[in-house]
């Protein structure tokens, strides 16, 4: 499923230009600063913005060309907005069932028992909504959005406004999202750790631009990634929980890497990803013995980048072809005589579950 | 003191029917221009507005002096009438209810502006993502969100309209019940020195005025109540 876009906009200092077939599946990241245009672009998709000129295509139907305007009413979008939105005046139920009873029967594909039953929302139905809270609220929109049974799902900042508690609520249920739905879904976000989350590919946007467009994987793998600008290199590592054993702890991966975790960290949900902090990761030319850290796994360097003045990313295959990724000093990396090919081993310091 | 004459029942009988008429024909006319001016600022929304809020400063005897030239036997749409075998409008009860319609739109347009304006965007964009097209997007989403702003705007429309005077005394004339309504017929005693009967319209205009100003208010404490 392609989603096209061509449009362009002059408001006051801003100028966006858009024009991109954009590939759907799964979940895409629109990833920018504040004011770059992702939410624009979000509105001329779903035909709140009507960009005079503008060309919107969706697989093989014509959304916006020439005279031809869908209105969003019409286009079978699933939106949701930031800010808590649903209808004051109706109970979560009502909200939830607002649009399915405006879904032809013969288009419903998903149902409220299951809808609600992937969101853990049953017990909520009949509150009005000023009593839920705003991770509650937040999976109802979801679930509204869900039971028009969409062809594309709309996403603007689902996170943005939700605390760290409600966030780490609501972000499973989006990772989930795409794959038990079969929808394509759209998720605009500045925040680099929800992409590192959630993403199978990424689109990049700077000043109303479209700069790239990239699977997670290789958005990851180029240090001048925009997901580095502030909080540095980061590579995520997709796995899955393995039981706990006899030393109590717990095990991320697969049968031929495995990360340790403390088992109480890794029990909450089932994270599919894990992140790790080019910075946690130090190098060594021999396994290490007698040291605190308890990961240290054996790669293969594959390039050497300069990063920041005097710091180095030394990326390495592990031993399953994913790649891990080590910030050190341009000093050690002399002092080791590091170079492409070379097989040494990872120090990881400390690993965080994307859960 | 209460006994009224016939002819103060036929003055409220026609007094009742401009009103209610009025009201009900700004709702209709007044919902979508305070739907577009809430829809941000621009020159053309600044303009319209200043051109609502006409009757809010102009004499009343412009406007119907105004109105008496349009719609008269002369006038641009009173002359087509005629012209097509009807009659002009000067002096009759459609004249003054045309006049009442426009006399009384800011108080129609401005609460409806206003309720409009606080609810936002954004329900009626998450109505339509859910697929209600326009007519059931007002119907289920923005009539029951702004419902005060509609009964504001019915009750002071339904309450200016009972005090209009100049208007409908250069329009319509003093014709009993075609354009004779009450305002018009106090006048008239006042005038014929018959100042029990003036006195008793009065006495009735005053208290229900302050009733409907008194529902009002009430009304507009009530919703910003409830907002809080």
């Amino acid at each position: 499923m392609t989603l096209a876009i061509k449009a362009s906009l002059q408001r006051g200092d801003f100028t966006l230009k858009i024009d991109i077939d954009l590939p759907l599946g799964g979940v895409t990241m629109l990833f920018g600063r504040s004011g770059c245009g992702k939410t624009t672009l979000l509105r001329i998709t779903a035909g709140l913005e009507k960009v005079r000129d503008a060309e919107v295509r969706f697989g093989d139907q014509i959304w916006q060309k020439g005279r031809c305007f869908v209105p969003l009413h019409r286009r079978r979008i699933g939106l949701v907005f930031q800010e808590q939105s649903l209808l004051p005046h109706l109970s979560a139920r009502g909200n939830l069932l607002y649009g399915y009873q405006r879904t032809p029967e013969s288009l419903r594909r998903l149902h409220l028992d299951e809808v609600t039953d992937m969101l853990g929302i049953g017990n909520l139905l009949s509150r009005p909504i000023d009593q839920l809270s705003g991770g509650e609220r937040q999976r109802v929109s979801i679930g509204r959005a869900l039971l028009t049974s969409p062809q594309l799902l709309l996403l603007d900042e689902p996170l943005s406004a939700l605390d760290t508690q409600s966030k780490r609520e609501i972000m499973p249920f989006l990772s989930r999202l795409a794959k038990a739905s079969g929808i394509p879904v759209v998720v605009v976000t500045h925040a680099p750790d929800e992409v590192e989350r959630l993403a199978d590919r990424v689109v990049f946007m700077r000043d109303g631009r479209i700069t790239a467009v990239e699977p997670l994987r290789e958005a990851l793998a180029r240090p001048d990634s925009p997901l580095f600008a502030d909080e540095g290199a980061v590579c995520v590592l997709e796995g899955s929980v393995l039981p706990v054993r006899d030393d109590g702890l717990a095990r991320f991966g697969n049968e031929r890497i495995q990360f340790l975790i403390q088992s109480d960290r890794a029990l909450r949900g089932t994270p599919t990803r894990l992140r790790i902090h080019a910075n946690d990761v130090a190098i060594a030319r021999h396994p290490v013995e007698a040291i605190s850290v308890m990961n240290q796994l054996p790669v293969t360097i594959e390039r050497i980048d300069t990063f920041r003045p005097g710091r180095v990313l030394v990326t390495g295959k592990l031993l399953d072809g994913q790649m891990l990724t080590a910030e050190i000093t341009e000093h050690s990396r002399r002092k080791l005589r590091l170079d492409i090919g070379q097989p040494v081993h990872a120090l990881i310091k400390s690993v965080a579950l994307l859960d | 003191m209460l006994e009224l004459s016939p002819a103060d029942w036929q003055a409220i009988d026609v007094t009742l029917r401009l009103c209610l008429y009025t009201t009900l024909i700004l709702l209709v006319i007044a919902t979508p221009i305070a739907w577009w001016l809430s829809n941000g600022r621009s020159a053309a929304r600044v303009a319209v507005q200043a051109i609502v809020a006409l009757p809010l400063v102009l004499p009343p005897t412009v406007l119907g002096f105004y109105m008496l030239i349009v719609l008269g036997p002369r006038g641009v749409v009173g002359g087509s009438l005629e012209s097509l075998g009807l009659h002009h409008l000067a002096f009759s009860f459609e004249g003054i209810l045309i006049a009442s319609v426009l006399y009384s739109m800011p108080f129609a347009v401005q609460p409806l502006t206003e309720a409009f304006g606080n609810l936002g965007r954004r329900p009626a964009e998450v109505a339509s993502s859910l697929g209600a097209g326009l007519i059931d997007r007002f119907v289920t989403v923005i009539l029951p969100l702004t419902k005060g702003g509609f009964v504001v705007a019915a009750t002071l429309t339904f309450a200016h309209t009972l005090g209009e005077f100049g208007v409908i005394l250069m329009l319509g004339g003093s014709i009993p019940g075609e354009t004779k309504v009450l305002s018009v017929l106090i006048y008239d005693y006042a005038e014929a020195m018959n100042y029990e009967a003036a006195h008793r319209l009065s006495l009735m205009l005053l208290v229900f005025a302050f009733f409907i100003l008194f529902v009002v208010y009430s009304l507009t404490r009530r919703i910003e109540v409830a907002k809080v």
